[in-house]
This record gives structure tokens, C-alpha cells and sequence, in this order.
């Protein structure tokens, strides 16, 4: 079987000795406009990949940040539809992952949300609310498509079930880096190191952390430890707040960071 | 035999577990929990023996005999859990869920609150067993429930305001999960209706059904027989579970469940999910969803803070595509009048929510026989709703 395109971005950095850094950014935040302008910015400042988030009305997942953002974006009028016919419209090398609540995604309708995320180049989706037994609504429908459904595996989840996950994940494994929602973190638990090199063991994808990282010193400390880093809040917080050297800090501090 | 589904928490289509994977462990640990705290003699009676003499159980089945003349059809009966602890059927589910929480070894309990009756309803069992409580309530609701919050404080439970989204029963839920992904380790969320990701409804209709066994003992000693019809009102569903639940095999009585149909159903100012039949995930269960073509979750619309919410839980979803229930709604003016119906026909005032079942109820009576057997669930009394009914009715008796 061939390795996803999400995948192989993700080892081709891992190849050069670096860790992989993947930033979240809220799309129609500041207008759809600018979604393109943000991508290409992104890319050439050094992402592996991009996520790219989509507002929704209840994103029980998500702190105050990108709540806010998302708050923003749906305003705007914002909407999955139009993002995906958005990103139809200019398509770009770089791997997109899409990152949706589920019921945009039932009420566009599976099979035909997953027919417009393959013309608009997207590479991978996030569902946080979609957990690994209920994976079968959307996994048939993405066989062949080389979209990865990333799963989120979480510190609290017990050892059977990470192992079970993290054997069957697509794309990568994507960490949850503490007990909560997205956010700004000062600390995180002293035995999250454990919960990644167990990971790392049985993953057969690479390991990115997320959830929490916003500074360039956590970057550095998880790129240090897992196969990459997601920054999410400090790269809505940025691109708010017009701050795009922010950005560029927390990408060098990645590329910096020497693995242990 | 009429059996809902439960297989991974399903029933027929509906329920499942759309949560964050933080959750699942959670969910995994309450199941069992459950099911061993339900095979547990002792925490059956301990539970039972609150039941008894903390929350004044078994509650009267009351034969309405002025409403029935006034109706001129079917002999009511209302089942009276207005008469609990607390005023209102929340008391069974927040009880039982602090006694399982203990059992769980997690001693803070998180919970949303919509009408305040739930919050009531948990910060009062908290208190009773020792537990740490925080209540989240959309700031909305606060403003309407202002006694109820204070209620809460007084029972020692922190209540956190809403300001997101409308600020009402949804966004609390939302806070509240947001919470509980944050503590999960040392929290239990108690829900207070028949609605979230499994086990939740299973567990809130398990705590809830005394209502209709009650029902079902109740009615056979005075009438010697089983009920024609039951009537109950649905917010999240919990009361009309745990009452029709009971009932679900006994196919010759007709199930009525009653929602909220705010303004007019017609007018979209509503909370009736079933009626606009639109399908989709909230909350952790796939349920009716009142809901735009994008997918984005719409606000509900109610005179009664209790029936506020954009979905019905997921058993009842089921019911209704099996055909087993009738669901029909009721708008605030039609609730206005059961107010006023019920507390001048009988001396009892009861909560906006149940004077949607009472309502209907009344019109279902008079095209039924006089021979015939109709119980309403009273689920809740009126004092919390005093003020809103005042106001709603420009400050004077109709
Ligand atoms: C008195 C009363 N009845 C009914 C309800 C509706 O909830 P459910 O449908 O879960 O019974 C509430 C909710 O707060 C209530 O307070």
C-alpha cells in the first residue's frame, strides 16, 4: 500500500533530521480572501502542512481562542461549503488538512464532502468528534482517495485503546498534549513523555503533539520529542493580530530543536 | 415485541458516541460503572432508600377530577412529580448519578442547567452526599431563572455564567463538556436529560423510568388496568422516558410526547426537533437536530426554559420512526392557558414545561371516551415560573 501524501510530507522533513511543523489556521478569519494569501504565506514560511479549520456553531473541542476565531469566520458568513469550493478555486502543492466538527460534514453529505476534498487537493481530515468506533461513517468513503482521517489520541485514553488507534491511524497520530480543550498552556503532565515514546512505539505514522503549544520554547520542547509539532491558538492569535514574524518564531524554533 | 435497539449505544439510527477522544475513556468507565452499580443490591437500596425519604417518593398518581369534567372525555390522572424535592422529576437522575459518581470515587461533579430545575436538582444532591459542584447556565437562562441561581448558591454549588451563542441551554452544554474534557479525571458530568453520547440517555432514562413503574403499579391499584394514553412534554426527553419507558411493550397504550412548538412551528421560533425532522450530531449523539443547511446548530426558541434545546434525546428520535410514540408540540400561548387551566381547575400551578404536556393533554381528553384512562406526567410545579408567566400574560390573570 501506498504511504499517504500527508504521511510522506511528514517523514520527508523527519528524513532531513528535523521535526515536522503543521500550524491550524481558522479559515474566513479575517475574510475567505485571504485563505489563499494565508496558505502560500504559510507555506513558504516552512510548514509541512496546513490545517485548516472550519467554524462551526458548537466547537466543544476548542478554547477561547479559536472559538473566538471561529466566532469571527461565522459572521462573515462562513461555511464548509464555501471553504471547500474556496479551495477548489487555487490549488496549492502543499499537504491541506481539513479540521470539521461532523455535522457540517453530514448535512453537506459524506460522499459528496469527500468528492470536493479531493478536487480542492485536501489531503487529510480532523473530526474531533468523531472517535474511532464511529470512523465508519466517513472511512468508506474515503478508500482510494489518499485523504488520511487523522486520529486524535488523548492522554487519558488507556494503553489497549492507543495501542488499537495508533495501529490503525492515517496520516499521523495526532497527540493530544493535554487533558482539554485547544488553548494556551503554561504546563503540561509530568508523565506526557511516557504517553509519546508509547505512541511512537506502536504507531506505524508519525507522532505529532498538539493541543496547548504556543510558545517557540514549547515547540522546540515537543519538536525535541515527537515527530512534529501542531500549533494552533498562537497561529490564530498571529495571523489576528497581523503578527506574521510570531509565526515565523515558532517555525525556526521547530527547525532548531534537536531530537532526543 | 417493541424493543429499542442498544447495541454501542444505539437505538435504531440514533445515539452513538460523537465525542472527543479525551472522552471515551470517561464513557467507557461510567458504562461500567452503571451496569455493575445497577446489579448492586446495596446501591439499589441505598439509592431507593433516598428515593423514600429524601426526595418523598412514591409521589401520588392524583385523579383530576374538576380537569376531567371541565374536558368532558378520558379520566386524568397526573402523575405528581411536582411533589419531589426540588419540584420537579430532576431530582431522580441528579441523585442517582451523585451516588454513582461516589461510587466512581469522583467526588466534583460538573453540570449544565437550563431552567435551573436540573441545577437545583444537582447542587441539592451534591450537597447531600458531599460532592464538589460547579453548574454552568447560559447567562440568558440566568436572567430568566434568577432565583434558581440563587438556589444553587445557597446549596453551596459555584454557578458559572454563558455568555456564548444565545446564552442559553445549549451553550451550557457545551461549556460543561469543555469542562469536563479539562477534568475529566477526577469529575463526573452529570447531564440532565435523556440526550448526550452513550451511556448517558441509557443512564438517565434507567434513573428516571420510576416514574412510569410508579405510574404503572398506581394505576392498576385504582383503575385496575392499564392507562389508555400517557401524555408527557420534551425538552431533552428525560421525564417522557423515564415515564413512557415503562410502557414501551404494553402496545394498547398510545405514548403522546409533546414539544415545544415556542411562537409556532411555522414561525421557526421554536424547539421542536422532531416536528422539523432534520438529522444530525450534537452533543455526542446522533439525534433530530434543529439545524441550517450548513450543518450549523440552530438556536431553540421556548416561553419555558426547560424545553429550550435544539434536540430530542436519541431513544425518543427512535420511538418516532418506529411509530411507537406520537410527538406533537405546543406553542407559549397554548402552554399559557394549561398554566392557568391546571391552577384554577385544580389548585396546582404547574411548570411551563409540563403545562405543554397538560395542554395537550386537555384536547386529547375530549375526543376520548369517558371510560377511558389518560395520565400526564406532571413533571414539574410552577413557583420557578411565576414571574415569566406574569410578565408573558402583561401582569394579569387572563
Ligand atoms: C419541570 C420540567 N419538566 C420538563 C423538563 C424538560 O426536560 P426533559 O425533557 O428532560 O424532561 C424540565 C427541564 O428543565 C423541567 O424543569
Amino acid at each position: 500500500m501506498n504511504e499517504f501524501t500527508l504521511t510522506m510530507a511528514i517523514r520527508k522533513r523527519n528524513e532531513k533530521g528535523q521535526s515536522a511543523f503543521i500550524p491550524y489556521m481558522m479559515a474566513g478569519d479575517g475574510g475567505l480572501d485571504m485563505l489563499h494569501e494565508r496558505i502560500s504565506f504559510l507555506e513558504e514560511a516552512g510548514a509541512d502542512a496546513i490545517e485548516i479549520g472550519i467554524p462551526f456553531s458548537d466547537p466543544v473541542a476548542d478554547g477561547e481562542v479559536i472559538q473566538e476565531a471561529g466566532s469571527r469566520a461565522l459572521k462573515r458568513g462562513v461555511t464548509l461549503r464555501k471553504v471547500m469550493s474556496e479551495l477548489q478555486a487555487q490549488l496549492h502543492s502543499i499537504p491541506l488538512v481539513v479540521m470539521t466538527y461532523l455535522n457540517p460534514v453530514l448535512a453537506y453529505g459524506v460522499s459528496e464532502f469527500v468528492e470536493d476534498c479531493k478536487r480542492a487537493g485536501v489531503k487529510g481530515l480532523i473530526i474531533p468528534d468523531l472517535p474511532h468506533e464511529e470512523r465508519g461513517l466517513l472511512s468508506d468513503a474515503l478508500i482510494g482517495k489518499d485523504i488520511a482521517l487523522v486520529p486524535l489520541i488523548s492522554l487519558t485514553s488507556s494503553l489497549e485503546r492507543i495501542e488499537k488507534n495508533a495501529r490503525k491511524a492515517e496520516g499521523f497520530v495526532y497527540a493530544v498534549t493535554v487533558n482539554g480543550i485547544t488553548g494556551v498552556r503554561s504546563s503540561f503532565a509530568s508523565d506526557l513523555m511516557d504517553h509519546l515514546t508509547v505512541l511512537k512505539g506502536v504507531s506505524n505514522v508519525p507522532v505529532l503533539a498538539g493541543f496547548g503549544i504556543s510558545t517557540p520554547e514549547q515547540v522546540r520542547h515537543f519538536s525535541s520529542i515527537a515527530d512534529g509539532v501542531i500549533v494552533g491558538s498562537a497561529i490564530v492569535t498571529a495571523f489576528h493580530e497581523e503578527n506574521l514574524e510570531k509565526i515565523q518564531s515558532l517555525i525556526e524554533a521547530s527547525r532548531t530543536a534537536v531530537s532526543q | 415485541m417493541i424493543q429499542t435497539v442498544e447495541g454501542k449505544g444505539r437505538y435504531g439510527r440514533f445515539g452513538g458516541q460523537y465525542v472527543p477522544e479525551t472522552l471515551m475513556g470517561a464513557l467507557s468507565e461510567l458504562e461500567e460503572a452503571h451496569d455493575s452499580a445497577l446489579a448492586d443490591q446495596e446501591f439499589i437500596e441505598q439509592l431507593n432508600g433516598y428515593l423514600k425519604d429524601f426526595v418523598g417518593r412514591e409521589n401520588p398518581l392524583y385523579f383530576a377530577e374538576r380537569l376531567t369534567e371541565a374536558a368532558g372525555g378520558a379520566r386524568i390522572y397526573l402523575k405528581r412529580e411536582d411533589l419531589n424535592h426540588t419540584g420537579a422529576h430532576k431530582i431522580n437522575n441528579a441523585l442517582g448519578q451523585a451516588l454513582l459518581a461516589k461510587r466512581m470515587g469522583k467526588r466534583k461533579i460538573v453540570a449544565e442547567t437550563g431552567a435551573g430545575q436540573h441545577g437545583v436538582a444537582t447542587a441539592t444532591a451534591c450537597a447531600l452526599l458531599g460532592l464538589e459542584c460547579v453548574v454552568f447556565m447560559g447567562k440568558e437562562d440566568i436572567r430568566r431563572q434568577e432565583l434558581n441561581v440563587f438556589r444553587m448558591e445557597l446549596l453551596g454549588t459555584r454557578v458559572e455564567s454563558v455568555d456564548k451563542g444565545a446564552g442559553t441551554l445549549k451553550d451550557a452544554v457545551n461549556e460543561a463538556l469543555r469542562y469536563w474534557v479539562a477534568h475529566v479525571e477526577d469529575t463526573h458530568y452529570i447531564l440532565g436529560s435523556a440526550l448526550g453520547p452513550h451511556p448517558f440517555p441509557k443512564i438517565v432514562r434507567d434513573f428516571q423510568q420510576v416514574i412510569g413503574q410508579e405510574t404503572k403499579r398506581q394505576i392498576v391499584e385504582k383503575e385496575g388496568r392499564l392507562p389508555d394514553a400517557v401524555v408527557a412534554c420534551i425538552g431533552g426527553g428525560s421525564n417522557a422516558i423515564g415515564m413512557f419507558h415503562p410502557f414501551v411493550e404494553d402496545e394498547n397504550v398510545a405514548l403522546y410526547g409533546v414539544e415545544a412548538a415556542g411562537g409556532g412551528i411555522s414561525t421557526g421560533q421554536h424547539a421542536a426537533a422532531i416536528a422539523e425532522a432534520k438529522e444530525g450530531v450534537l452533543h455526542g449523539a446522533y439525534m433530530y437536530v434543529l439545524q441550517d443547511e450548513d450543518g450549523f446548530i440552530q438556536e431553540a426558541h421556548s416561553i419555558s426554559a426547560g424545553l429550550d434545546y435544539p434536540a430530542v434525546g436519541p431513544e425518543h428520535c427512535h420511538l418516532h420512526d418506529i411509530g411507537r410514540v406520537h410527538y406533537t408540540s405546543v406553542t407559549d400561548a397554548e402552554a399559557l392557558e394549561g398554566v392557568q387551566l391546571l391552577a384554577q381547575k385544580e389548585g396546582i400551578i404547574p411548570a411551563l414545561e409540563s403545562a405543554h404536556a397538560i395542554h395537550f393533554a386537555f384536547g386529547l381528553a375530549k375526543e376520548m371516551h369517558p371510560d377511558e384512562i389518560l395520565v400526564v406526567c406532571l413533571s414539574g410545579r410552577g413557583d420557578k415560573d411565576v414571574q415569566t408567566v406574569r410578565d408573558a400574560l402583561g401582569g394579569g390573570v387572563q
